[in-house]
């Protein structure tokens, strides 16, 4: 390879096409879900322990931080899982064009989209 | 080649495995229990608890558990040596990302077979 081509590795000059938006996006909401696994296991302790904590548990989703936290969660679980889907289509060698890679992008994002909504609206 | 000795597998085809195993157990799981949750809407403590009283559904969370911690692991790690240059801030990262795993498995099984 040329070693002295011309290179611009500085991320805020380069606008990133659709799948490289779709990607990094995925990466985020596994990093954010890294850190929600905290919360899903402090919810299901308490929803197992009795049914004092279960209603107690469940009268917290009245807190409206609560619910956008869980919509934060499950934003991210849902995103993660749709452009997951995507990663196991490609690896099966769908969508591997770079026209199709962007429908794929596309299809992801708007999926992802329309699971962040419906999972607010199961929340509110 | 150059060895790794803080990737899960030794190997990115072996990383490359877990990643996608654990991510269909995982999406099953979700699924499962989304589906189970949607279904009730009128959810009582009784059902939910019978339903984590059940070993095949023990078994279901454990399997979810640990992938989470495997899936994690190789997320996380692919972060951190895509992103974090110096050697020692790398690894004490990952160290950060190891604790929270282990800590997350052992409350995990203390929670599930608490039921």
């Amino acid at each position: 390879m040329n070693s002295i081509r011309p290179k611009n590795l500085d991320l805020s000059t380069i606008e990133l096409p659709l799948p490289a938006k779709a990607s990094i996006i995925h990466r985020v909401s596994g990093f954010i879900l890294f850190f929600a696994v905290a919360f899903m296991l402090s919810a299901l302790a308490a929803s197992l322990e009795s049914a004092e904590s279960f209603a107690g548990l469940k009268a917290a989703f009245d807190n409206g931080l609560v619910k956008f936290i869980a919509w934060g969660i499950l934003s991210a679980l849902g995103y993660h899982f749709v452009a997951g889907i995507k990663h196991l289509l490609m690896d099966m060698g769908i969508g591997e064009t770079k026209e199709s890679g962007r429908t794929g992008a596309m299809i992801t994002l708007v999926a992802g989209l329309i699971v962040i909504v419906l999972a607010g609206v199961w929340v509110w | 080649m150059v060895a790794s000795v803080t990737n899960l597998g030794r190997s990115g085809l072996y990383d490359w495995v877990i990643q996608r195993l654990t991510a269909v157990i995982l999406a099953l799981y979700t699924l499962f229990l989304v589906g189970f949750v949607a279904a009730s809407p009128d959810l009582q403590f009784a059902q939910w608890q019978g339903l984590f009283a059940q070993t095949w559904m023990k078994v279901f969370s454990l399997a979810a558990l640990m992938s989470i911690c495997g899936h994690a692991w190789v997320g996380m790690w692919t972060i951190s040596t895509d992103y974090l240059k110096n050697a020692g801030v790398r690894f004490l990262f990952q160290l950060v990302c190891a604790g929270f795993l282990f800590v997350y498995l052992v409350w995990g099984i203390d929670i599930l077979w608490s039921v």
